[in-house]
């Protein structure tokens, strides 16, 4: 079993959930992010969603948008988001990096290529934004050569039709974008999270992280009462944002914040 | 992705079959957006589908093209810029003479009124230069409907007139701050509204670009432009014309005169791109001259990024131009020969702009104004008993501060 699935099916069988945190790499400098991914592990964090900046990150929300920005200011690529995690890997060989970005800068390098270089950079999974299944079928067998889960998303407005399809593409877990705005839009809607989990439950076995809302221990542990995980983003990036000047305060009050996630699920 | 592009694809079969059902023009098209997108074009595309076969919806359509935008536009043969060529005898199609000035509202009736069908009371425009934002304001209050346009920061402060003219119109002009503020970062912006929104609101993508469907059901709704050429220059001249100019930035000018043509492979199509400073400054917006396959807001094309897969910015005086995508059907028809794709600089651009003025008395705007550059210079090598159709997409009346000002002279 590749990483990625090991690490959610072991979660599973310690009846635990998962917790799941983006980062845009190389925000807000090229510097913070290794450090800042020990971090995340060390607070408590099972897998990292690593954000590969892109000039038209067309699903974000202000928040995120702006993360890609900074990082881009320091002209952070697709390969420069690999050679992160590849520094990562010297002193962390297990918790799983799903790369998270755009499709363009893929295209550039070619998928082969592409998923060769992530391989060997330690990547066990990725989100690719505007890539849904329906045009994925040249990516996943590559992909899927290389060890790498390609992970998809589910949103409030997919049909049950629709579901299975993303369903049978997803490796590893699939992400439910529990808002239909952008990322770091507006409230959660636990009820309506946990009405869309029974049925997608029906549909697939895949474990179900969600994604898009939480924002404090509070909203962490009423998404993980009902799925297998959540996803925490605009939060953790708000404090890049917040801290940008600070790197010992950014890195302290990430490790405080995602301890009190932690601690709300467990 | 392979590199193989449409280029096997095309050779046996009928250019009017695509898209193909997923919405691809070969490898080009297709539905490249994040999930929560995807209900949304999947019953845009249901209801087009439907609509497109309506009789009343047609019919409304037609009347509104003939009482409201003033359709048919005229085709008219330009003496004096035929003499001043040299060549061939140049035919201009005059969508300049549509209201609002340009051949946007043909695509913004069509799509409002699909919204008025889908029961949507709400609309959303992105704009670059605000051409189409205004027609997207414009049609709202014929049909009643709630807009909201998204614009650059930087280009609400290059186009007041066009952002206080959607005012009037009864709009909300929302500034977009993020990227370069310009074109590309309003059509993202717009993207997410819809998202968010697309219970209530339908977005009127203004070019043959975006996810399918929409660079199908701009390019139907623009079709009009050919169909009347193929018409007229029967009925004025007889036959077909030898060649079809016209510019191309996200490309649905030209996708509309070019699509009746398709088929008659004996009438040239050329599409005409900004080059801005110059193709070998890098300072253009000639995606299809000098970019490469990528995908951008929903659709594999030709664009322009750099080494690193990240979109550029691109330079154009015409804002109209100025944008580093095209639509994928333009992609399609370059990889199969059945078009071909130009450029024209900054300069060219305005003296064919001035050149008109002088010669004929028609005012274009600085996009239509490349592809009068580039008709000139093709109908001078080209002999007296041939013909050129120019798509005349838009009058220029907007762009005079613009030209004003690198004249020296400064209009308030």
């Amino acid at each position: 079993m590749v990483q990625l699935s090991k690490t959610l099916s072991d979660l599973a069988s310690d009846n635990k959930k998962a917790l799941v945190a983006y980062i845009v790499a190389g925000d807000p400098t090229p510097g913070t992010t290794v450090p800042l991914m020990h971090t995340l592990v060390d607070a408590g964090v099972d897998v990292i969603e690593l954000g590969m900046p892109f000039s038209d990150p067309e699903a974000e929300g202000p928040v995120i948008q702006l993360a890609h920005e900074r990082a881009l200011a320091h002209h952070v690529s697709l390969r420069d988001s690999l050679a992160m995690a590849s520094e990562f890997r010297q002193t962390n060989q297990t918790t799983p990096i799903v790369l998270m970005g755009y499709l363009n800068p893929i295209e550039f390098i070619g998928y082969e290529q592409f998923a060769k270089e992530a391989e060997a950079a330690g990547i066990n999974g990725t989100i690719i934004v505007n890539l849904p299944p329906e045009e994925s079928g040249e990516m996943d067998p590559i992909l899927e050569a290389h060890g790498i889960e390609p992970v998809y998303l589910l949103a409030p407005t997919t049909t049950d039709e629709r579901a299975e399809i993303v369903c049978r593409a997803s490796r590893g877990f699939v992400y439910y974008v529990s808002l239909k705005g952008t990322t770091g839009a507006s409230t959660l809607d636990i009820d309506d999270v946990a009405e869309k989990m029974s049925r997608f439950r029906k549909i697939s076995t895949l474990p179900i992280m969600v994604g898009f809302g939480v924002k404090d221990g509070a909203s962490a542990r009423a998404v993980a009462d009902v799925a297998d995980g959540a996803v925490v983003g605009s939060a953790i990036v708000k404090l890049m944002e917040q801290y940008r000047d600070d790197p010992d305060m950014l890195q302290s009050s990430v490790k405080q914040f995602v301890r009190e996630l932690r601690a709300a699920i467990d | 992705m392979t590199n193989n592009s449409g280029a096997e694809a095309g050779i046996n079969e009928s250019l009017f079959a695509y898209p193909d059902e997923r919405g691809h023009f070969g490898v080009f098209g297709g539905k490249f957006v994040s999930e929560t997108l995807m209900a949304a074009l999947q019953n845009l595309e249901a209801e087009y589908n439907r609509l497109r076969k309506d009789d009343a919806f047609q019919e409304e359509l037609k009347r509104d093209l003939s009482e409201y935008v003033g359709r048919a536009s005229p085709l008219y043969y330009a003496e004096r810029l035929t003499q001043e060529a040299g060549g061939a005898r140049i035919f201009l199609k005059r969508e300049d003479l549509n209201h609002t000035g340009a051949h946007k509202i043909n695509n913004c009736i069509g799509q409002a009124l699909l919204a008025k069908y889908m029961g949507k009371p709400r609309v959303i425009a992105e704009t670059g230069a605000g051409q189409h934002g205004v027609a997207s304001a414009t049609v709202a209050a014929r049909f009643g409907l709630e807009c909201q346009v998204y614009m650059g920061s930087e280009d609400i402060k290059r186009q007041s007139l066009n952002v206080y003219r959607m005012k009037l119109l009864g709009a909300q002009v929302v500034p977009v701050t993020s990227g370069s503020k310009t074109l590309k970062d309003a059509l993202n912006e717009a993207m997410r509204d819809w998202v968010t929104n697309v219970d209530n609101t339908h977005y009127i993508i203004g070019t043959v670009a975006g996810p399918h469907p929409y660079p199908m059901l701009v390019r139907d709704f623009q079709s009009v432009i050919g169909e009347e050429t193929k018409r007229q220059f029967e009925a004025q001249h007889g036959g077909l014309p030898d060649a079809i100019v016209a510019c191309v930035g996200g490309g649905s000018n030209a996708m509309g005169i070019f699509y009746p043509f398709l088929e008659d492979r004996s009438v040239r199509l050329i599409g005409v791109e900004a080059a801005g400073l110059g193709l070998e400054t890098g300072r253009h917006a000639a995606p299809l001259s000098e970019g490469s396959i990528g995908v951008l807001h929903g659709n594999r094309t030709y664009l322009m990024s750099d080494e690193d897969g990240q979109i550029i910015e691109t330079h154009s005086v015409s804002a109209g131009l100025d944008y580093p995508g095209v639509g994928p059907e333009h992609s399609f028809l370059k990889d199969v020969d059945r078009a071909e794709y130009v450029a024209i600089d900054d300069n060219e651009a305005l003296e064919a702009f001035r050149l008109l003025n002088r010669v004929e008395g028609i005012l274009p705007a600085l996009e239509s104004s490349h592809a009068v550059a580039y008709g000139v210079k093709l109908a001078g090598q080209m002999s007296a008993d041939q013909s050129i159709v120019i798509n005349l997409s838009g009058r220029g009346d907007k762009d005079i501060p613009t030209v004003a000002r690198i004249d020296g002279i400064s209009i308030e």
